[in-house]
């Protein structure tokens, strides 16, 4: 069970929360017509082995979303911020 | 290296056991190969069999971080079917559930493969329409497919839950009866004799750390026994493939997630097929010791560590007790995980890379076992000819740019939903 430190709610059971995936994946512009940089916002993934900033959704929470460090070799957890609060 | 039968049985017992040789030798690398395969799952060992016994390419190793079949190759719930529908699928499964067929006698080793058959239950009628829809389509391309109504589902299967209280329904199930299991490990085991015997070097506790480049090709591999030259390398390490190809600079339409397998303590003979349920993801089958082989939903969330947590395991049982009210006092024995190389539409890649010397089979998901025979044979002829075969002329990594995504599930690029 991981234990996610919501700033909002406080430490929360992983089961109450979505995962969102990889939080450095950045939307290009709408305007944006390069097809590659679709492609790798859409598609493509670093996928790394460490440390991994990932989105959350506390859904059955605050209903904020949430970016968090994680290991994803060892599943440790670390900072966790609000996603709509720049880092 | 002797010929396995029941004669050789029979005398070697005469001689209490004392005289089976090994199976496969355990060579030191040598400085070069003409193709070096990376990982030795059932992928890349039945790989380098069919690139030393179809192509002739005999200068091979197979180099493993860990042990043979120690990945998800022994890690899977060994379920075998060939019930897709996708152009780019429907033909390659089909291509490996004929090579299952006859696996035990062309690698002269038993893989123990049995048809036992498989049931997709629906429990809507729109599930029983789109069964009816992926039946239709199998049938059309030669493969065997069945669709049953809730009375013959209930005749057969007399121990799933069809009481008015039932959470969710059986309408009925889509049905195929060559599909079934096979011993994981002595696939792994079957594959790396069979190769040996043509000469394949199979090297083992050797990790792969990176690449010998040469003009911007790749001419090899660094491992932790040393440089290890090649004319071409093969990727086949499953969950590592993203890890694997960052190397390389690759970035792929990966991510890693572990899956987690459980067996309850053994029965007597009870489900001799294997079921899927169609409302949660959980399917279950019987293994020969008589334990319950439960499979279901993904952590769901990125990670390299081959342990799983324990909210899944509450999900997964509560799906069996959900369709089985009677394994509700059996005990859980064992549960694992493997780490799955989950790609954003659900299908495989066996391709050409975009760098030279580099060939990729990967991206499996939860489904690779059963691509096992056929996944090596595409990939070596893949390796051999430097093009695909027809069968996985699909499997590229630019069907995404191209828009020809494989989404069999219909879910969009989530890799975590497929
Ligand atoms: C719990 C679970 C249930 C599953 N159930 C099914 C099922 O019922 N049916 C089905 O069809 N599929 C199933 N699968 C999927 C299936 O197991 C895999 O897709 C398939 O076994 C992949 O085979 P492989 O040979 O590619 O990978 P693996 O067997 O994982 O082999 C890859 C090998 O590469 C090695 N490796 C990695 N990095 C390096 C390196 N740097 N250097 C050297 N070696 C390296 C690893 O140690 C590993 O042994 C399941 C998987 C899991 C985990
Ligand atoms: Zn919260």
């Amino acid at each position: 069970m991981l234990r996610i430190n919501c700033p909002v709610c406080g430490t929360r059971d992983e089961t109450e929360f979505t995962y969102g995936g990889d939080a450095t994946v950045v939307r290009p512009a709408m305007d944006e017509t390069r097809a590659q940089l679709w492609l790798d916002y859409v598609f493509n993934r670093d996928n790394p082995r460490g440390p991994h900033t990932e989105y959350w959704h506390h859904v059955q929470g605050c209903r904020q979303w949430l970016v968090m460090e994680r290991n994803t070799l060892t599943h440790e957890v670390g900072e966790c911020h609000l996603a709509k609060e720049a880092c | 290296m002797s010929h396995y039968s029941a004669l050789s049985v029979f005398l070697n017992a005469l001689k209490g056991n004392q005289n089976w040789q090994r199976a496969w030798r355990d060579p030191a690398p040598k400085p070069k190969y003409d193709v070096v395969i990376v990982g030795g799952g059932g992928h890349g060992l039945a790989t380098a069999y069919y690139l030393a016994k179809e192509h002739g390419i005999r200068n091979i190793a197979v180099i493993e971080k860990g042990w043979l079949g120690g990945g998800n190759t022994g890690r899977n719930t060994t379920i075998v079917r060939s019930n897709y529908m996708m152009p780019g699928n429907t033909m390659f499964y089909e291509r490996s559930m004929k090579l299952w067929e006859n696996l035990s006698q062309d690698l002269n080793y038993n893989v123990m493969i049995s048809q036992r058959g498989q049931y997709n239950l629906c429990h809507s009628p729109a599930q029983m329409d789109a069964a009816r829809r992926r039946g239709n389509i199998m049938r059309a391309n030669g493969i065997d497919a069945d669709l049953f109504d809730r009375a013959e589902v209930k005749r057969r299967l007399p121990y799933l839950d069809y009481s008015a209280t039932a959470r969710f329904p059986i309408h009925g199930a889509i049905f195929q009866s060559r599909a079934g299991t096979a011993r994981h490990d002595a696939v792994a085991w079957g594959y790396a004799r069979g190769a040996d015997r043509l000469g394949v070097d199979i090297i083992q506790q050797c990790e792969v750390t990176g690449y010998i480049w040469d003009k911007g090709k790749i001419t090899g591999v660094q491992t932790t026994k040393g440089e290890i030259r090649a004319g071409k390398v093969g990727l086949a390490v499953a969950g590592h493939t993203g890890h694997l190809a960052d190397m390389a600079g690759l970035r792929l339409p990966i991510e890693t997630h572990a899956l987690q397998a459980y067996v309850t303590e053994p029965l007597k003979p009870m489900v001799d097929p294997v079921i899927s349920f169609g409302a949660a993801h959980f399917y279950i089958s019987q293994s020969d010791k008589g334990g319950l082989v439960l499979g279901g939903d993904l952590d769901g969330y990125n990670s390299y560590a081959q342990r799983g947590g324990l909210p899944i395991v509450e999900h997964t049982l509560a799906s069996a007790k959900a369709l089985m009210p009677s394994l509700s006092r059996l005990k859980l024995l064992r549960h694992w995980a493997g780490v799955m190389d989950m790609s954003m539409d659900g299908s495989p890649f066996i391709t050409k890379t975009s760098v030279d010397g580099l060939y990729l089979n990967g991206g499996w998901c939860y489904g690779g076992f059963k691509a096992t025979p056929a996944a090596g044979w595409c990939f070596a002829w893949t390796i051999a000819k430097d093009e695909p075969h027809p069968d996985n002329a699909e499997f590229t990594l630019n069907r995404f740019e191209r828009g020809y995504q494989i989404d069999e599930k219909g879910v969009g690029p989530k890799p975590n939903a497929h």
